[in-house]
């Protein structure tokens, strides 16, 4: 994605990026998901189940899912690296909130074929 | 006028603390802060400690905290302030006596983006030439005095003030790579693509609020953010 003419080191740039598309992607399954509830009469079970079951419905939520999950690894990593300052602390948050995130993944996976 | 200014002698005190003037500042002729405090100086208490020169906003030299915003004592009308005055050292930077902050943060930081042309091109027999157009796109990026009141309110730079530029670095970066005799550009935008040098910009425009100038930092690093990008992808 970034060319040689930047150098290899180029997080920054990549982390900066990935927080503008994954911030686009979800402002995009927000709004659609809104309107679908606003638009939509009497929403019950069968309706909320059937929505889900669509193949395109499943791709577009773990999209989201996965986008939120680089969201908040940016995030989460800026502000550990500008407050905490001990480096075995950083590092043992930065390890639980990792387990933590690639766990949301899997149980929202799990959830989601569940349908 | 109530005044209430940061003290700090390292050699004599244990810890800073805030020390009350009532100034006449009619009677000394005080218009600016700065006139204020040189009288206080010179009439009520040498031992207070400040940094001065041009007294006129060109130099840069008198940048301190002044009822919680950062500017230059020497441009900030009294009139313009609430009683009482409270004058600290600008925030971020090591405290070496009084206002006298420690610069070298500040200045590595500057040195960093290699703040001079570059150009790799044999030199021609006269001088480089610019178009008017091409000179115009240097207005709001020369003119700074690097007082640090940007850099110093700025907090990406308190937290990581060994790695991140700050605002009046990353401003002469944008300058070297908006100015069409540098041929250096790939070099210092690749300089800049790590998570802290750049990056830990949040655009919150501390900088752009306190810039004696009237400059805008954050306009030049979202430049830089935007040729990365053009570059990049």
């Amino acid at each position: 994605m970034v060319k040689s003419v930047l150098g290899v080191n180029h997080q920054g740039l990549t982390d900066w990026l990935v927080q503008r598309v994954s911030a686009i992607v979800m402002t995009v399954y927000s709004l659609g998901l809104i309107s679908y509830l606003v638009m939509t009469q009497d929403i019950d079970y069968t309706r909320w189940h059937a929505l889900f079951s669509h193949g395109w419905m499943k791709l577009a939520t773990i999209l989201f899912i996965v986008s939120l999950l680089f969201h908040a690894w940016v995030g989460m990593w800026t502000v550990f690296t500008d407050y905490i300052k001990p480096f075995v602390l950083r590092f043992i948050l930065q390890v639980l909130l990792f387990l933590s995130l690639v766990s949301f993944f899997f149980a929202s996976l799990m959830i989601l074929w569940g349908v | 006028m109530r005044f209430s200014i940061y003290r700090y002698n390292p050699e004599a005190d244990k810890k800073p603390y805030m020390q009350d003037y009532d100034l006449d500042t009619t009677a000394n002729n005080c218009y600016m802060v700065l006139d204020a405090l040189l009288a206080i100086k010179n009439t009520m208490d040498d031992t207070l400690t400040l940094r001065r020169s041009c007294r006129e906003g060109v130099c840069g030299s008198d940048g301190m905290n002044i009822n919680g915003k950062n500017g230059l004592a020497c441009t900030t009308h009294l009139s313009t302030l609430q009683e009482p005055i409270v004058i600290r050292p600008l925030p971020g930077l090591p405290v070496l006596r009084d206002l006298v902050v420690d610069m070298k943060q500040f200045y590595q930081q500057y040195e960093k983006v290699k703040p001079y042309l570059q150009n790799s091109d044999p030199a021609p027999a006269k001088e480089r030439l610019q178009s008017p157009e091409e000179r115009a796109k240097l207005d709001g990026l020369y003119e700074c005095i690097l007082c640090a009141c940007c850099t110093s309110s700025c907090p990406s730079f308190w937290w990581n003030p060994e790695k991140f530029v700050g605002p009046a670095g990353l401003l002469q970066a944008y300058r070297f790579v908006a100015d069409s005799r540098d041929t250096a550009t790939n070099e210092r935008l690749a300089d800049l693509t790590d998570p802290f040098s750049l990056f830990r910009c949040r655009g919150i425009m501390n900088c752009v609020d306190v810039c004696p100038k009237g400059l805008n930092p954050t306009k030049a690093i979202n430049q830089l953010k935007e040729l990365m990008l053009e570059e990049a992808v």
